[in-house]
């Protein structure tokens, strides 16, 4: 992290001091969302839009240094909100950078209440190590304003790059491994969620079987969600955490055990089970220090999309086929409707989280950049809620049947909901926290616009990858439909990004993506495939 | 090489990432409709008449060829639009990427599409065992098609160039020529397995719209050398 910061301060050039400072300041405050000054705009002008932007470093400083403790979120908390109206009709922009900026600010999610949490206390503890006024800063925040947002659009870009690398990384593995090894695409049994089988006479059994499987897996993932909020409404931290940490447990070891073994036998290579185990035992045990504690962010970052993988490939094995397609369309609408309706579990939990101003538990949420957190203790419990939540979410089937699939959907859903596009990392590192310490008190430094990160929900990753690797695994039209399906999703996500900051609020990732990469992999397949045939046979080009 | 293109000139910028992905996609769309079209032709007609599929698959490709270039169209209408964004929204007053740039991503990112699009098969079947042209076809046909497809690509990304840079100046042209260009092309790979016929003459269609786009974006004869002498 210091790397990047570094790198971020030669970037922006030492002319543009205020700009950098401001910058500093904003990320700061914003645990990575770049924020206009909220600083200096009157506690009174702040209206209560939505959820927590990021400001908090204003009200941070005011806050004493008791604060520190949950009470902070709470005053923060209205703080945060009034922030972000300001900031955000000072946005005027429509480019995808400021929107992915403003949405970020905007973004109900946990995530965001949980960076902004993290936020404040960095911030607050920011200001108390630095002891620095905070009259220069504002001053400097308001010539920034204007400046923060022109930096947004031009990292906008920036930050769907940096979705679209993870995003294309695991759809990479994803599609490698179902193409290589077979044991994927065989078909060994259904999940107890989907009780009925497809190898049914007529097709009108199957649709049925099909229609009631996902209505099954449906109904499993909205109870799941609705359990996690009631026990987060009942403050049932413990068993989350616990729950949470037993699925990545079992996501970690036992599932990357047998993908290694299946990987073993379609290459042929003789393996004995003394240097399997210390190979599992070191890639879980990393693993599970890198997601629940303290890690480099790129290895975070490779093990969030391995287990990301692993899911995607235990549902591509396990889902028969049209109950696959029927549940990623049914997932896409549930998506949309828990995110945008009033009484969905998701807001619900957002609106919770946000009443108690603390942070949600982190739920798989995949962060491209680090924040730094002066806090460490803070970033604890969220990293190791943000992680057991995408443990959790990966739990799995095996040990829990009812519970992996659902935990699974439920968090995933959610999380990738709340987490639409948020911006800020999660993670701490020691070279952050001491590159954040060793800067001068003025800026509030730890934050580098450039260094403003986006999170997506595991869940999305999961999903997307599911699609494509059904795509790549049975479609007729093989590569052109794994090919299209890909663009397809991409072009989704860049759309989602874009809406995101136009409307400012937390949006779904799943329903544009899912519905494009649906449309197209049951048109290229059906309609595409036979044209590219032909013309290939012919050597006609187009 | 487009792929060595994609590496030199797009990776690093994330904009001209998300326009070349966006111009892979309005290139699939069209593939997409095209084929719909060519679909419904077939199912509607006999499918035993060889010539007449034959016709049809000839009807598809120039009817698509011509979806595509309608598609490049509104491609360019849109990122008209992006440009008075990104020009409103940055700093200085000047949209980071000119509008002569995202020709060329454009172009690149159709022509990798296409090209992708053409090969992908050909690419993992011939991974797999088989001898080629076993049964009288032509031997040659997975190198010709390489050729053709890269050929292609290269195609798309100055046709791109000159698309955009007619559509900027209201050169309509130059827009013509364009499509001109791509259909005769395209007929040009109907005298397949006839190689002499349709690669040569794409090469040198290749050539002239490559010195045509240099020409447009500002190269000249001088650039040429000075570049090359600086080299050596």
């Amino acid at each position: 992290m210091t790397a990047t910061v570094v790198n971020c301060c030669s970037d922006l050039g030492r002319p543009k001091e205020a700009r950098w400072n401001f910058c500093r300041q904003a990320i700061l405050t914003f645990n990575s969302f770049i924020r206009k000054e909220s600083w200096r705009v009157p506690f009174q002008h702040w209206k209560k839009k939505g959820p927590f932007c990021v400001e908090l470093s204003d009200s941070q400083r005011t806050v004493p240094m008791t604060e520190l403790s949950a009470h902070l979120p709470q005053f923060q908390h209205g703080q945060l909100t009034e922030n972000f109206p300001d900031t955000h009709l000072s946005n005027t922009q429509e480019s995808m950078a400021s929107a992915l900026f403003n949405t970020d600010q905007n973004d109900n999610s946990e995530r965001r209440r949980h960076d902004n949490s993290e936020r404040r206390r960095n911030d607050h503890a920011e200001s108390e190590t630095n002891g620095q006024p905070q009259n220069n800063i504002q001053q400097v925040v308001e010539q920034d304003e204007e400046e923060d947002e022109e930096l947004t659009l031009k990292y906008g870009a920036k930050h769907v790059i940096m979705l679209f690398v993870p995003v294309t990384l695991c759809m990479v593995v994803v599609v490698a491994t179902i193409k290589s090894v077979s044991f994927y695409t065989r078909k060994d049994g259904q999940l107890i969620y989907t009780p009925f089988t497809e190898e049914t006479e007529t097709v009108g059994q199957r649709a049925l079987n099909s229609i009631l499987n996902a209505a099954i897996m449906i109904s499993v993932i909205i109870v799941m969600t609705i359990l996690l909020v009631v026990l987060y409404k009942y403050r049932c931290y413990k068993v989350i955490h616990g729950w949470l940490i037993i699925s990545s447990l079992l996501l970690l070891f036992f599932f990357s055990f047998i993908y290694l073994g299946e990987v073993f036998k379609t290459y042929n290579v003789a393996m004995d089970y003394i240097t399997v185990a210390l190979m599992i035992w070191n890639f879980g045990v990393v693993g599970m220090i890198c997601i629940h504690w303290k890690g480099p962010l790129r290895l975070q970052q490779a093990y969030l999309i391995m287990i990301s993988a692993l899911m995607a490939l235990v549902f591509i094995k396990y889902l028969p086929e049209w109950t696959a397609w029927l549940i990623l369309a049914v997932i896409s609408v549930y998506d949309l409707i828990a995110v945008l309706c009033p009484k969905g579990p998701l807001r619900m939990l957002v609106e919770t989280a946000q009443e108690r101003n603390e942070t949600l538990f982190p739920a798989l949420i995949y962060s491209s950049t680090m924040i730094w957190l002066v806090n460490m203790a803070e970033e604890d419990p969220e990293a190791q809620r943000k992680s057991k939540n995408s443990t959790y979410d990966k739990q799995a089937r095996r040990t829990q049947n009812e519970d992996a699939e659902a935990d699974d959907g439920g968090f995933s859903q959610e999380w990738q909901q709340q987490r639409d596009n948020r911006i800020g990392p999660i993670e701490s590192t020691p070279e952050s926290r001491a590159a954040v310490q060793a800067l001068p008190s003025n800026s509030q430094t730890s934050e580098d616009p450039e260094e403003r990160g986006v999170k997506l929900g595991l869940g999305d990753f999961i999903f997307y990858s599911v699609l494509v690797g059904k795509a790549s695994a049975t479609a007729s039209g093989d590569w052109n439909t794994t090919l299209a399906c890909f663009v397809a999703i991409l072009i989704g996500l860049c759309l989602t990004l874009l809406l995101l900051a136009i409307f400012k609020k937390a949006l779904p990732a799943l329903p544009i993506s899912i519905t494009f990469g649906l449309v197209f992999y049951f048109a290229t397949d059906n309609l595409v495939q036979p044209f590219m045939d032909q013309l290939a046979f012919h050597q006609f080009y187009i | 090489p487009a792929f060595g293109l994609f590496i030199f000139t797009i990776a690093r910028d994330p904009l001209r990432i998300i326009i070349l992905i966006a111009g892979a996609f309005f290139w699939l769309v069209s593939l997409l409709l095209s084929s719909l079209i060519w679909f419904i032709a077939v199912k509607a007609s006999d499918p035993q008449d060889e010539r007449l599929q034959k016709g049809l698959l000839i009807f598809g490709v120039m009817f698509s060829v011509l979806l595509q270039e309608a598609f490049r169209f509104l491609y360019y209408k849109l990122l008209r639009k992006a440009i008075e964004g990104l020009v409103a929204l940055s700093e200085d007053g000047c949209s980071p990427i000119s509008i002569q740039q995202m020709a060329y991503v454009a172009g690149v990112g159709f022509g990798l599409m296409s090209g992708a699009f053409s090969m992908i098969n050909l690419l993992a079947d011939a991974l797999g065992p088989g001898t080629v042209g076993i049964h009288g076809d032509s031997q040659l046909y997975f190198l010709t098609s390489a050729f053709m497809t890269m050929v292609l690509i290269f195609l798309h990304t100055f046709w791109g160039i000159l698309f955009f840079h007619g559509c900027e100046h209201r050169r309509w042209w130059e827009i013509a020529a364009v499509v001109i260009m791509h259909l005769t092309v395209s007929g040009l790979s109907f005298c397949n397995p006839l190689y002499v016929g349709s690669l040569v003459p794409s090469y040198l269609l290749m050539a002239a719209a490559a010195a045509w786009a240099y020409l447009l974006s500002g190269g000249s004869a001088q650039n040429l050398r000075r570049f090359v002498l600086c080299k050596c």
